[in-house]
């Protein structure tokens, strides 16, 4: 009993440990945005004054819509990718090793080298890179992380109604639209908001993707640059901005995930 | 080749054409690029050679070469040890309350790599929040230089990395047949025993996948040694940063992305084998 007592307290300390180590340099940051002199040397009162000097800081603004605009399309087409992908894969009789590699690749394969070898292809082809270039790249790992979340759904679907609707006369078509994606949806929503995010955060592709000039640039360069170049308290409300959106969408795609697991 | 094959096919089609496009042909020029020679003026002259590869193991390069390694090495060891207790805290919850845990393990993974980084500039600063605390708590020396030091940027790696080590031990240990355990303690082995015998070996396969994760990751990261290592760090991932984008010699570049490449491989064909050869023996056990 005693035992039993000593490894329940032994395992709440190190949760408590592990847990703190993970947040607390993150509550730091978020803490600081509220801090009126910004410093981390003294607490000078709750303030949004960080938030307003963001809003109107243009260059940040210009950064957060392309990056808006880059996530955006980036996850409209891995999500239609990823699910035909996921389903192509589940649907075949016999696992092709060459596709499962293929589809796992994007998310092992270190970003630097990615990012060169794109930066390669592109100024190869004379493309001039931009928002465009950025999209094209980003959606090689969104859509592998769509395909995982889509076939890990695909994996508990029970293709016997897709056979019993088919024996009952609906067209393929039919039976796709009325019981393969309504079944599927929940976990191609819950991926879709993965890649969102994933895009979002991305930093070394789009920099190595985004061409010459600041036209481009994404809000996790502009981030990037912060941190070289003279931190000022701005990038901490910014920070937590980025990180709420961040842990949003994560929470919206963990609970659609469950729903559809217990349904 | 069946209508259902036909169509399976078809569906993976556009995907897979994608990323042939985007990723496995990028990949082949860029390892075209590193057998040829750079050009006088930073383009590429089309002399195959295999000098690229040969500068890799120049004393210069390989000693940055080592250091990374070593940087490497050392974070993925302590985000395994400090992982592997926390995967087993996890465990021992109730069966309720380890989805939460696990979800808020990982939560911080998918958020801003940049932001969890320069989180650890506002701790390790001279200025910053570890110095403060440190004077008041009555400390009146110089200030304590944390950051721009090889500990600063193993920190932030493991850091950065730890969630998913987590997640991959706890998918290894949520296995984990109870009875065995219970077999071993009933047998007359220890606690520790019973750990190092039984536990630890049959939950292998997750500390691999964990560790071989971070090592790559590791390897390859350009941003945290740069943020965190102040630039005094090189790692292989600022080398290949280096080569493209102001050194201008992209075949050298080319040749050190493949040697990263090619690390990757070696590291998960050995995982894969190792847990494959985990498997067989599991099935033997239980046939036997």
């Amino acid at each position: 009993m005693a035992d039993a007592l000593r490894t329940k307290l032994t395992g709440r300390a190190i949760l408590v440990l592990v847990f703190s180590f993970l947040y607390l340099p993150i509550a730091v940051l978020v803490l600081l945005s509220f801090n009126a002199s910004g410093l981390p040397t003294t607490w000078s009162g709750f303030s949004l004054r960080w938030y307003v000097s963001l809003a109107n800081n243009s260059d940040i603004l210009h950064a957060a819509w392309n990056t808006l605009v880059v996530a955006i399309f980036a996850t409209l087409i891995a999500t239609v990718l990823g699910t035909m992908l996921a389903i192509g894969m589940e649907t075949r009789k016999r696992r092709s090793t060459a596709l499962e590699a293929l589809a796992f690749a994007p998310m092992v394969i270190p970003d630097i080298v990615l990012a060169v070898a794109l930066l390669t292809l592109f100024s190869r082809l004379n493309v001039t890179m931009g928002l465009s270039t950025i999209v094209i790249s980003h959606v090689i790992f969104d859509l592998a992380f769509v395909c995982s979340v889509v076939r890990a759904r695909l994996k508990n679907f029970d293709f016997s109604i897709v056979e019993a609707s088919r024996d009952l006369g609906a067209s393929s078509f039919t039976t796709f639209w009325r019981i393969t994606f309504p079944v599927l949806l929940p976990a191609i929503i819950a991926g879709a908001l993965l890649a969102f995010t994933l895009s979002v955060d991305e930093f070394i592709i789009a920099f190595f993707t985004s061409g010459a000039g600041r036209s481009s640039i994404t809000l996790p360069m502009q981030i990037y640059s912060m941190i070289r170049f003279g931190v000022t308290p701005e990038i901490n409300a910014l920070a937590t901005i980025v990180m709420g959106v961040s842990a949003a969408a994560l929470l919206l795609s963990q609970w659609l995930n469950k729903e559809q697991m217990t349904r | 080749m069946s209508s259902q094959t036909v169509r399976s096919n078809l569906m993976a089609l556009p995907a897979v054409a994608w990323l042939f496009l985007f990723m496995v042909v990028p990949c082949l020029i860029i390892l075209a690029y590193a057998f040829l020679t750079r050009g006088l003026y930073g383009g590429i002259e089309y002399t195959p050679t295999a000098e690229n590869f040969q500068r890799v193991i120049d004393p210069l390069y390989a000693k940055i070469f080592l250091t990374s390694v070593r940087i490497a090495g050392l974070a993925t060891l302590l985000a395994i040890l400090i992982a592997y207790p926390a995967a087993y805290a996890i465990c021992l919850s109730p069966k309720r309350t380890q989805p939460l845990l696990l979800f808020f393990a990982v939560l911080p993974f998918w958020s801003n790599y940049l932001i969890r980084t320069y989180a650890w500039i506002v701790l390790l600063n001279r200025e910053g929040l570890i110095n403060n605390l440190l004077r008041w708590f009555g400390y009146e020396g110089e200030p304590l230089a944390l950051l721009y030091r090889e500990g600063a940027v193993i920190t932030g790696l493991v850091y950065n990395y730890l969630p998913f080590v987590i997640l991959a031990i706890y998918s290894s240990l949520s296995r984990l047949n109870g009875e065995l355990i219970e077999a071993s303690r009933d047998l007359g082995a220890g606690r520790v025993r019973t750990f190092f015998r039984v536990t630890l070996p049959l939950t292998m396969p997750g500390v691999a996948a964990g560790g071989v994760f971070v090592f790559v990751l590791s390897i390859g990261n350009f941003v945290t040694p740069a943020l965190l290592g102040g630039g005094r760090f090189q790692m292989i991932g600022n080398l290949v940063y280096d080569q493209f984008l102001t050194a201008n010699d992209w075949p050298f570049g080319a040749a050190l992305g493949m040697v990263l490449i090619a690390i990757m491989i070696g590291l998960l064909l050995l995982q894969a084998r190792a847990s494959a050869r985990f498997c067989g023996e599991k099935q033997e056990a239980a046939n036997g």
